[in-house]
């Protein structure tokens, strides 16, 4: 990557319905973003241990860990972010408080400002991504050239950004709401945006026209839509000549005969089946009037190969943008 | 491998809970099994927690009001509901606290934070509604869906988090203040412990302590023990007659969810009836492998003939690819739960939004 100017995204927020791919993709984007020589940190916020598990490696403690090599040269760093970890480190850094955390701990206080406490928790969270984002190194450049948050799907992804609206109604003043106020201006910076991960299939698609509706409601940059495991094109007729493809088979040395001819018939009816579906859903994804990108399906084992795949393919559409959009 | 006699389980139970992580079609697999249930003649209620708008449309739940109502179009009695999360936590304050009080605690900012958040009180509250839905008596068997936390587990403990921190040393000590002079109360309240109060006061706000000591005040008067009824709630999920379904996708994180889900109900004593896959893609032609339809593919393009037939043999290795992953997933949880009974449902061409769709579900639900 390039250095960073003040005009390039440098946060990227991926969200999407559950089932979706986001956190595939959202390692994806930070493997893409590395390329090159770059320096990434890939975050994720809900105890799910999602990056661990694609990228095989044990658990992430809360500590950030080089996961993968971009091509090119290049790092992807991750960090699992516990919110109970956040606010002992919080209080640490700010009060000097670590002995009263652990009193915290055991009355149950943490336990209640990061689950209970409406709002607490997610400023927490977003709060250590903030500091993240900004993180500077002693020549004053930034520590990471871009970050990726796998982040909350899209049902609650507008409410887990919009942590001052909770926060306000119930700290008026203070370090928290000093903090949610911080983490607003990270949000709705022009270097940030929010990428919303969909299958070409009406549930997710419904849910991510309402997810943009709701984001630009609130102010909070909307990126790209990003279509996960579209299907391969194949060159398929309306309709098959069975007598020609059972030939075609004995010719090409398979067996089974009509079954096999009807089976493969059966298939290909459904495969338009689907296709139609998703040139319908694509349809109603033009219309947001946003970028869309577009990934495809990967039949097999979701390994780092098929992680390098995705990440070219990022690439190759010119994904992320180097600048923001006017 | 076991297999899992759904009619039978829809047949005995008096309480299904469906849980699993979120977008595996745990709120289809509720709605199709209430159907299923209803029409094999037992009396059904479903309660959905956050259903896409298509699938409500299909059940005829057209108002989040918080009340069953029959669903139109099944051949029995079945009546499905959404939850009002917030009306279900108002209604348990107006049953139990007097008009007064009442309408402090509903308009104290941290209750209208809490009753409308998604941190546990939603979990909270499908639990407290299905303990209202079975006291009430009217239904052979209650079908519960679990809101769509980040992980299936949240679902099991969120409501017991919430009963401890109402009814714990915390809230005892914020109370303190209030109730100046209890001698219990001076005994703990020791240095450290006020210390902590003074961190919380520093951290949050002062305003925002004293919020929360009122709210807290006004809720332990009326409830006499959070826990209690988080106690409660639990032995109701462990009480005969209950069962559980988990639902997956054949992925490998939502299959991980339920593997830890399906090890916490044996842990805790919970009955597994057995895991729900939804989605799963088969292939028209089983005995046609990825490498022989790749090769026969292969050959027919060299040929430069046959393009028709090349094309169909990559679409048919790829659906067998996918295949292939997906047994291979679903196999490696049946071999660490061999005792678990697995139901492996066909993924529809098209989307479901009917009843016929979601009879369709129940049939191969129940058929496998």
């Amino acid at each position: 990557m390039p250095s960073a100017s003040a005009t390039k995204l440098r946060f990227h927020i991926v969200t999407g319905k559950g089932g979706t791919g986001k956190t595939t993709v959202a390692a994806a984007l930070a493997m893409a973003l590395a390329a090159g020589g770059g320096r990434v940190l890939l975050t994720e916020v809900e105890g799910r241990q999602g990056i661990a598990q694609l990228f095989d490696t044990p658990p992430l403690p809360y500590e950030e860990r080089k996961v993968a090599s971009a091509p090119g040269g290049g790092d992807v760093v991750a960090l699992a972010i516990d919110p109970e970890a956040a606010l002992l480190e919080y209080l640490d850094m700010f009060y000097n408080l670590r002995a009263a955390g652990r009193v915290l701990t055991k009355l149950g206080a943490i336990d209640f400002a990061t689950t209970i406490a409406p709002g607490v928790r997610d400023v927490l969270l977003t709060g250590k991504i903030k500091e993240a984002v900004d993180r500077k190194n002693k020549q004053g450049r930034p520590v990471f050239d871009a970050v990726v948050l796998d982040a909350p799907p899209t049902g609650r992804i507008t409410r887990f950004l919009n942590v001052t609206a909770d926060v306000a109604s119930l700290a008026r003043m203070g370090p928290i709401k000093n903090q949610s106020e911080s983490v607003q201006r990270v949000v709705r910076s022009p270097t940030t945006a929010v990428h919303l991960v969909t299958l070409l299939e009406e549930m997710p698609v419904q849910e991510t026209v309402d997810g943009v509706r709701e984001l630009q409601a609130e102010g909070i940059p909307v990126g790209s839509v990003i279509v996960n495991m579209k299907r391969q094109p194949y060159a398929l007729p309306k309709r098959l000549v069975k007598k020609d493809i059972a030939a075609d088979l004995v010719a090409a040395g398979i067996t089974g005969g009509r079954a096999v001819v009807d089976g493969l018939a059966a298939e290909a009816a459904a495969y338009r089946a689907r296709i139609e579906i998703e040139a319908r859903e694509q349809a109603r994804l033009d219309q947001l009037g946003l970028p869309v990108v577009t990934l495809p399906l990967q039949p097999g084992h979701l390994d780092l190969g098929a992680l390098y795949a995705l990440a070219e393919s990022l690439g190759e559409q010119g994904f992320p943008p180097a600048r923001v959009r006017p | 491998m076991r297999d899992f006699d759904v009619d039978a389980l829809l047949g005995s139970a008096k309480v299904v809970v469906c849980c699993g992580s979120g977008g595996v079609g745990k709120t289809t697999t509720a709605a199709a099994l209430a159907i299923r249930a209803a029409e094999n003649g037992r009396r059904t209620v479903v309660l959905t927690i956050d259903p896409a708008r298509r699938l409500a449309q299909a059940m005829g739940l057209t108002e989040l009001d918080n009340t069953p109502r029959p669903v139109e179009g099944v051949d029995g009695s079945l009546d499905a509901m959404m939850l009002d999360m917030k009306r279900t936590f108002d209604e348990i304050v107006e049953a139990h606290a007097d008009p007064e009080r009442a309408q402090q605690i509903l308009s104290n900012p941290f209750y209208l934070s809490l009753s409308s958040s998604f941190a546990g009180t939603q979990e909270y509250m499908a639990m407290e509604k299905l303990g209202q839905l079975v006291a009430e008596k009217r239904w052979d068997l209650i079908i519960v869906d679990t809101p769509p936390t980040r992980s299936a587990l949240d679902f099991l403990d969120a409501p017991k988090r919430l009963g401890t921190f109402l009814d714990g040393r915390l809230i005892k000590i914020l109370l303190a203040p209030a109730k100046a002079g209890g001698r219990a109360y001076l005994k703990v309240l020791n240095t450290a412990l006020s210390a902590a109060t003074r961190v919380v006061a520093k951290v949050i706000g002062a305003q925002l302590l004293t919020d929360l000591q009122q709210f807290v005040a006004s809720l332990e008067a009326m409830f006499g023990g959070f826990r209690a009824r988080a106690d409660a709630t639990y032995a109701m999920l462990k009480a005969p007659g209950t069962a559980f379904v988990v639902v997956a996708a054949p992925e490998p994180a939502a299959l991980r969810e339920a593997s830890y889900f399906a090890d916490r109900l044996t842990a805790e004593n919970m009955p597994l009836a057995g895991l729900v896959v939804n989605r799963v893609h088969e292939t028209a032609v089983s005995d046609l492998g990825v490498a022989r339809a790749v090769t026969g593919a292969e050959t027919l393009e060299a040929d430069r003939g046959g393009a028709v037939t090349a094309a169909l043999l990559r679409l048919h290795a790829e659906r067998a690819t996918v295949a292939e992953r997906e047994k291979a997933l679903v196999g490696r949880f049946r071999r660490s739960h061999p005792e678990t009974p697995v139901r492996q449902v066909p993924a529809l061409e098209s989307d479901v939004h009917d009843l016929a769709a979601l009879r369709q579900i129940g049939a191969a639900l129940a058929r496998g």
